[in-house]
């Protein structure tokens, strides 16, 4: 086990580091983007007079080295400043947004995740059936059209009917039980959407051991195909499934804009494009790095739990 | 409003004349709509789903750009002047206005109005409002407005502007959306406020997701701001808008995906406000750049293409042909009877001959930022335009940084003009030498002199007569192609009645849905 | 009612198409094949057919295409009656005609960016994990900063300072693509690094690339196959999301997913226009996943 805590310990450094190139790589990105805050808060109409007076006082005409460090001293210290556009504390504007996000792609999870996997071994289990055939045809179909199509198709049944609202409108009012319900529609445009991946990822799994010697020993032996899949397949087939789980949780959190959009969610999806739109640098860094964080958690919870599936890969040189 | 009526003064005489002209212009209803007479009731919340908002929207009136904030705006907020829905300026802060001479401007400030945190209004605050968008330091959208302003000042209950040159049309400009009266201390305005003098009062405010506002119980207006309660919200998906207007999730939205138009129409569960206003789509050739120099490659261009096709197809007919002309019908000064060009690939080759070209080839850069449908259009144009000898290669463009990267960078690109109520201010801003968004670089020495001497003749025939011909260079001799005047289009619910006539300057009962509009 | 009807439809011409599909490739393959085709099962003969199909409208369309690709024809949204047979668009192009040269253009830059993706995804992937040590941490780190931005924006801010032609296209989106692919074949690489066998072969002396080649490749296929029927189905949808923001495959390119996007807002009403493209991008992704699962099937040895 102590090797495990020391491999968790290194990979939250690592992940430290990968913050800071982030930070990097989307700090440059955003230097190359054509335009820049003053432009895009001025808009079409803006003369170069305006612009020139609008830069002065945001601080832009410093160099690009000298912002990133500005920003980075600040970052360290916690403080990671003001939205540059609006002049609120980026905690502020960030907060409840990331709130929201976090409570639609767990709620998307939560449906997600045990339908996939169940629907996985389920499909492994009868393979070639008629059931694995049309779970298969189902997931694929949903998947293979755009996000915003399957929320509009969405829409066009459940909401255009009155069973569900349209658009989501959370004020700090709503209670849970509203929250579930309003933001229903939106959870299972994202559990469409990412149910395919991770059912075919753990049908693939367990099918690919199904073929080993100690499947048709256990076989052999009598056991219930049920306990065959379930008790020796499953186990070795963990690594692969757990990643791909981990892959689409990190998108539920990061990669919702379209259905953000199109039910009019609060979530940081939007608010990051609005800013990448605007220039806004702070507020591009701030939810990069969350987006960022996000993704390095899950990954590290992913390796450490497909190590202790597979010892093995503690001992490799 | 008697008060300026009555009282004389040429330049405002004619103004007053202008405006009735521009009164009996414009407002096209489709049949069927039913017109609300009755009288306006009290109450109701009233969801305004609009297609623009951003989390960077503010306060500070020297940025705002689009819809959302301007509705916003005008919802906690008065100007000095309003235009009221038959074009004419109606007072609003200011209770009436005068100029002997046109180049000094006297505003009477309103009395007995206060702001929604009780302080009382007073003339500095006017002052401090206008002043914010003047001077060196000013990061306001507006600013050029006020390059020929060399003084404003408050005089007992009136403020006085004095221009360094006449212009006939200020009261007009002083009706801008930028223009809001704000409460100020120590001769400065406060732009992270949202205290104003208008009929409702902010309660939250996400930007890029939701206001929320309730009625001034104090509003100085009795027959205005009739909803108890108002919510913006920012929806910038189209379908999500339709959805949410279909759900009944809101009461208003803007800007209806021309496409899906006549389906909203015949599902019967809400009605289509169509407004032809002046606003336009243009496209913009760089007149310093060849082969675009060549007037004659211009109008070959301008003869290429179908005009009512893309009225049909880009706008669903809600619109109407423009003559490469940035006056509209809805202008006081509109040259309707000028000659039409229509699509005439013959001609168009004529012209080609005429600059000495069998061919022409050249690149249009177009995105969906310049206009919705702006893409769509310039491949209609480029179809159309094969038969005349001219091949245009369409450039999509990225929607992210089009104003920086392409627009005025790239020698023909497509651009939007919401228009202007004044035709000084449309040339002035887009057409003039040197103008700073003179987006083809245009410079005609006979278009620029006419601009001056219009400004300041104070005698409407003459006057009239001067905007006719600017019109025509530009639309014969200009170097941008205008195919149509783009309709505003809105759908309301049925519950919303909205008085018989809809402002067609701006969007959204320019702006004013909030305050005039009223549940039937 | 009519749902009911389309599904017996649908899977009447699936069983028909997948059944003539059978005998027709049993028949035409060239003799050490024919066991290959004569124990495939219907759904992949049925995937097969629908592949072959695309590849053959791909390579045909200027001769199957009633008309021009972008020719402005009439009015639009006409209804779909001769000489239009499926209508028009907004623009008054001819529908079947637009759809038809989808197949070529889509398809062959999903293709394209899919195998490129895979290339230098997987065997950057495997070599990672072959050889541990700084190499592997450097290029996984490097990855997950990649990765943890998330994909669109990644796209949207490459394109927007790299220009938007197709080549530049296919580059990013294989780019961000390959990013997914090098973690999974990474995964499954490290989980068969540590096998008896590898250790063995490592003994032999065998060298790196014939390492990743002979002993490593084949055991990672399953999974790596298996992700690339979805892949590539994801290419088509970031293609159509990359169009909603305005940097997907440039007008007046005929593309499903651009096509999708423009006629979205008709679903609202029930409209079934936006389907036709959207349909041609589900039938494809799910043929090519039949198939896929049937090589998969294959691969891991069961026999039933």
């Amino acid at each position: 086990m102590r090797d495990i805590w020391g491999m968790i310990g290194r990979r939250l450094l690592l992940g430290l580091l990968t913050l800071f190139v982030i930070s990097v790589v989307i700090f440059g990105a955003t230097e190359l983007l054509p335009g820049d805050l003053a432009r895009e808060l001025l808009g079409q109409s803006a003369t170069e007079e305006t612009l020139a007076a609008l830069r002065d006082q945001l601080g832009l005409n410093d160099p690009a080295p000298l912002r990133y460090w500005h920003w980075l001293t600040g970052a360290i210290q916690g403080d990671f400043g003001v939205s540059m556009a609006t002049k609120k504390p980026i905690a502020d504007l960030v907060g409840a947004r990331l709130g929201n996000t976090l409570f639609l792609a767990l709620y998307a999870a939560a449906l997600s995740v045990p339908l996939s996997l169940a629907l996985g071994v389920m499909a492994a289990l009868w393979r070639n059936s008629v059931f694995d055939r049309a779970s298969n045809a189902l997931a694929l179909t949903s998947i293979s059209f755009p996000e915003f199509f399957v929320a509009y198709i969405l829409v066009l049944w459940l909401a255009q009917s009155g069973l569900f609202p349209s658009m989501v409108r959370i004020t700090p009012a709503t209670t849970f039980g509203d929250r579930l319900y309003m933001a229903f529609l939106p959870a299972l445009t994202l559990t469409l959407v990412v149910t395919a991946h991770m059912m075919r990822m753990t049908r693939a799994a367990i099918i690919n051991l199904l073929a080993s010697p100690y499947i048709e020993m256990a076989r052999l032996k009598g056991m219930s195909p049920l306990r065959v899949v379930l008790r020796h397949a499953v186990p070795n087939a963990l690594a692969p499934i757990i990643n791909v789980v981990a892959l689409n949780l990190a998108y539920l959190i990061t990669g919702v804009v379209v259905v953000e959009v199109v039910f009019v969610y609060p979530g940081l999806g939007q608010l990051m494009v609005d800013a990448v739109t605007n220039r806004d640098i702070a507020v591009v860094q701030a939810i990069a790095l969350i987006f960022a964080a996000a993704y390095v958690l899950l990954n590290l919870i992913a390796d450490v739990l497909s190590t202790v599936t597979n010892p093995r890969l503690m001992h490799r040189r | 409003m008697s008060d300026y009526l009555t009282r004389g003064g040429l330049s405002r005489r004619s103004l007053i004349k202008g405006a009735t002209a521009l009164g009996a212009a414009g407002l096209i209803l489709p049949a069927g709509v039913r017109r609300a007479s009755a009288e306006p009731k009290k109450g109701g919340v009233f969801r305004v789903g609009i297609g623009h908002g951003s989390s960077t929207d503010g306060y500070d009136p020297g940025l705002w750009d689009q819809l959302y904030v301007q509705t916003f705006a005008a919802a906690r907020h008065n100007y000095l002047i309003e235009i009221g829905a038959d074009g004419n300026l109606v007072p609003e802060i200011a209770e009436s206005w005068d100029s002997s001479d046109g180049m000094t401007w006297v505003f009477k400030i309103r009395e007995g109005v206060a702001f929604h945190s009780g302080k009382g209004l007073t003339p500095d605050d006017v002052v401090a409002s206008l002043n914010h968008h003047r001077g060196e330091a000013s990061t306001s959208a507006v600013k050029p407005y006020f390059d020929a302003v060399t003084d404003i000042k408050a005089d007992g209950q009136n403020v006085v502007v004095t221009l360094n040159a006449p212009n006939a049309d200020f009261p007009y400009l002083m009706s801008d959306y930028h223009l809001p009266v704000m409460a100020s201390a120590d001769g400065k305005i406060d732009v992270t406020s949202s205290d104003g003098l208008g009929g409702y009062i902010v309660e939250s405010f996400e930007p890029g997701v939701q206001a929320t506002l309730n009625r001034n119980p104090n509003y100085w207006k009795s027959d205005r701001a009739h909803f108890d309660q108002i919510v913006l919200l920012s929806i910038l998906d189209a379908a999500a808008r339709l959805n949410a207007l279909m759900t009944g999730e809101v009461d208003t939205i803007d800007q209806v995906d021309p496409a899906s138009i006549g389906l909203l129409e015949s599902r019967g569960v809400a009605k289509i406000l169509s407004i032809s206003g002046n606003a336009h789509y243009v496209f913009p050739m760089d007149a310093r750049a060849a082969p675009f120099s060549d007037n004659n490659v211009r109008l070959a261009l301008k003869y290429a293409f179908d005009r009512q096709e893309m009225v049909d197809k880009i706008l669903a007919g809600h619109g109407s042909v423009s003559n490469d002309n940035p006056i509209g019908p809805a202008n006081r000064y509109f040259f309707a009877e000028m000659e039409p060009k229509t699509y005439d690939p013959d001609k168009a080759k004529f012209h080609l001959k005429e600059a000495g070209m069998e061919t022409l080839e050249v690149t249009l850069s177009a995105a969906d930022a310049a206009f919705s449908g702006a893409v769509d259009a310039a491949v209609l144009m480029s179809e159309k335009a094969a038969a005349a000898g001219i091949t245009i290669t369409v450039d999509r463009v990225p929607n992210d940084g089009y104003w920086d990267n392409i627009w005025m960078k790239k020698p023909f690109c497509a651009s939007y003009w919401g228009g202007r109520p004044v035709e000084d201010q449309m040339f002035t801003t887009a057409y003039s030498a040197g103008g700073a968004w003179n987006e083809s670089f245009w410079d005609n020495a006979r278009f620029n002199e006419l601009l001056v001497a219009a400004r300041s003749e104070l005698d409407d025939a003459k006057r009239r007569e001067m905007y006719h011909e600017m019109q025509h260079i530009v639309s014969f001799e200009g170097s941008t192609i205008i195919p149509m005047y783009n309709n505003y289009v809105m759908a309301v619910s049925n519950a919303v009645a909205t008085p018989e006539k809809i402002s067609n300057n701006w969007n959204l009962d320019g702006f004013r849905c909030v305050e005039r509009w009223w549940f039937a | 009612m009519t749902v009911l009807i389309a599904l017996l439809v649908g899977l009447a011409l699936f069983f028909a198409t997948g059944l003539a599909a059978r005998v027709a490739l049993q028949a035409g393959a060239p003799a050490p094949l024919k066991p290959l085709f004569r124990d495939m099962p219907l759904t992949a003969a049925f995937g097969l057919a629908v592949i072959l199909f695309y590849i053959l409208v791909a390579i045909l369309a200027p001769v199957l295409a009633p008309f021009s690709e972008h020719e402005v024809l009439g009015g639009q949204y006409l209804p779909w009656e001769a000489p239009h047979y499926l209508g028009t668009d907004k623009l008054g192009r001819d529908m079947l005609t637009r759809l038809i040269y989808g197949a070529r253009n889509t398809v062959g830059i999903a293709f394209a960016t899919t195998v490129l993706a895979f290339v230098v995804g997987s065997i950057l992937g495997i070599w990672a994990a072959v050889t541990g040590g700084w190499i592997d941490q450097a290029l996984s780190r490097f990855v997950d900063a990649l990765m943890a931005i998330p994909a669109l924006i990644l796209s949207l801010l490459l394109l927007t300072i790299f220009g938007t032609s197709v080549l530049t296209l296919i580059l990013v989106i294989a780019a961000v693509d390959a990013t997914r692919v090098y973690r999974l074949a990474r995964s499954v690489a490290q989980g068969i690094v540590v096998m008896d066998y590898i250790e063995a072969a490592r003994l032999r002396g065998e060298g790196m690339w014939r390492l990743i080649r002979r002993e490593i490749l084949p055991n990672a296929m399953a999974p790596l196959v298996a992700e690339f029927g979805l892949r590539f189905c994801f290419v088509f949808l970031a293609i159509s999301a990359l169009s909603f923001l305005g940097l997907g495959i440039k007008p007046p390119t005929a593309d499903w997913g651009s096509m999708v996007r423009e006629n979205a807002t008709l679903i609202t009403f029930g409209d079934i226009t936006p389907l036709l493209p959207a349909g041609a991008i589900a039938l494809l992704t799910v043929a090519v996943n039949f198939v896929v699962d049937w090589q998969l099937h294959r691969a891991s040895g069961l026999k039933e």
